[in-house]
């Protein structure tokens, strides 16, 4: 038998045997990150829609669920960091090559966007009451007059922020050329439709009108479809790859990732969802919470599985010493 | 930088002649080395090779750094200013060479420099290079012809490690 053998006397545990630099902090950012990006599409889309429209109370408030799910995000990115007090430079700089870069910017630019969404969908009564409590309320009125005014925009602020914040989720991992289970265009498109699901799927947890109900079901329906499609492309694409990427495809065909994948993303995340959801409008139903739960544990596993698998396919994924 | 791996005989001094001189962390290493043994015994053939950063003219480890902590520094040096490093990781995960790794004494990257402290200190040499007992490292300015370096890539035939991976490695290998 020919011998191939390999010593290497590097020390580094966030390298051998396997890429070890990002973990569940990163994971759950990714997942929190992509139902903000649906939530400020679809509320941003509803308001551009239909800007004077009384939807329920809960689809009012809900844009504001936008910047407390991102600061909880943040805050686990932000314990990731290996040198968090440092973490101000990602705004000493803009660096056009790294999608970190353009991440750290957009978040900055969701929270005034999203709270502006937010303020002008609460009802007025509300507001009022809110401004009462609050300091600063000549000033909050001020700019809440403004955004009031200049809906439209913020709407469609929320609609192009939301999707930047969903793509760059995505192409964060895509754009890294040495791990080729990560290394694909489709990694950004997919991570915003997955996203836009979630967020839709985050929506029907709250007790939103009949008609809003079977709005989001279907939306999310087709949103799923979607997602599958893209999970497809991308697996196409690894297939079809060089030998780093084929390897890379057999973490998910007989590899260590194999039953997390087919069974939470695809058949609990996916699949499972899409029939109950086409069930209940099938049979007129109003569509309930079991499937908006089912696809926010799928959309977490597939952030989840992704970051850990996409680890383990090196450039040379054979030879993880090298 | 140029490593002649015909006469490289992998006694891993160049591993410690970096560590003394650069302070690195325990448990980590800038330089480490390579050793390939391959054949039909008794036909065996081994390679070994010196590694470390290649300091890549088109490095992906900078093209990720979002805080532009990674930079090319004189002569195209591919450099880590640790005070602007948040430690996001996304280098490491960027260069297919495994070269990078967080200094856990500061949470900030750590990689080889080609000694840059001592090449703008008109110390011409590494520490690898230095102590290498078989003088099989060789530094030099690729950009000069008449140098060390670019005279031995001139006559000698030589490979870098994935020039498939596109980054252009600045550290070759002799055969």
């Amino acid at each position: 038998m020919t011998l191939q053998e390999i010593t290497t006397t590097r020390a580094n545990h966030l390298i051998d045997p396997v890429l070890n630099v990002w973990h569940g902090e990163v994971a759950l950012y990714l997942f929190l990150g992509g139902v903000v990006a649906g939530l400020m599409v679809i509320t941003g889309l509803r308001v551009l829609r239909d800007p004077e429209a009384p939807p329920s109370r809960a689809f009012a408030l809900l844009p504001w669920a936008g910047p407390i799910l991102l600061s909880i995000g943040m805050f686990f990115l932000w314990l990731d960091l290996e040198h968090p007090f440092n973490a101000y430079r990602f705004y000493l700089a803009f660096r056009v090559t790294s999608p970190m870069s353009w991440g750290a910017w957009i978040l900055v630019a969701i929270y005034p966007t999203s709270m502006l969404l937010g303020w002008i969908t609460t009802p007025a009564e509300l507001r009022a009451a809110v401004l009462k409590r609050l300091p600063l309320s000549r000033t909050i009125e001020d700019i809440g007059s403004w955004a009031l005014a200049n809906g439209r925009v913020i709407a469609l602020l929320n609609v192009v922020f939301g999707i930047g914040l969903g793509i760059y989720t995505g192409m964060l991992l895509g754009t890294l050329a040495a791990r080729p289970l990560w290394n694909s265009a489709v990694l950004g498109p997919l991570f915003l439709t997955s996203g836009l699901s979630t967020g839709a799927a985050f929506m029907l947890l709250y007790r939103l009108t009949d008609q809003e109900r079977i709005l989001l079901g279907r939306v999310d329906m087709a949103l799923i479809v979607a997602e599958l499609a893209l999970i497809s492309i991308w697996l196409i694409g690894l297939a079809s790859g060089g030998s780093p990427a084929r390897s890379a495809l057999g973490l998910f065909f007989g590899g260590p990732y194999t039953a997390a994948f087919w069974t939470m993303v695809i058949a609990l995340g996916l699949v499972g969802p899409l029939i109950g959801e086409a069930l209940e409008q099938r049979h007129g139903a109003v569509p309930g919470r079991m499937a908006a739960i089912l696809v926010l544990v799928g959309g977490f596993a597939l952030r989840w599985i992704i970051v850990y698998a996409g680890q383990y396919a090196g450039w040379v994924s054979d030879l993880a010493a090298r | 930088m140029v490593v002649d791996t015909t006469t490289c005989v992998g006694c891993a001094a160049c591993v410690i002649a970096c560590k003394t001189e650069n302070a690195v962390a325990d448990g980590y290493s800038r330089d480490w080395i390579f050793t390939e043994t391959t054949g039909r015994f008794p036909d065996l053939a081994m390679t070994i090779q010196s590694e470390r950063c290649m300091h890549c003219e088109d490095a992906p480890c900078i093209s990720s750094c979002p805080t532009g902590a990674s930079h090319y520094g004189p002569g195209g040096i591919v450099l880590v200013n640790q005070d602007k490093c948040s430690g996001c990781k996304a280098c490491i995960a960027a260069c297919p060479y495994g070269a990078r790794f967080i200094d856990p004494n500061v949470g900030a990257i750590d990689k080889c420099t080609f000694c840059a402290h001592r090449i703008v200190n008109g110390i011409p040499t590494t520490a690898c290079q230095d102590i290498c007992p078989t003088e099989s490292i060789h530094f030099g300015d690729l950009n000069d012809p008449a140098s060390d370096v670019s005279l031995l890539l001139e006559e000698r035939e030589h490979y870098t490690l994935l020039p498939e991976a596109g980054t252009r490695p600045k550290l070759f290998y002799l055969k």
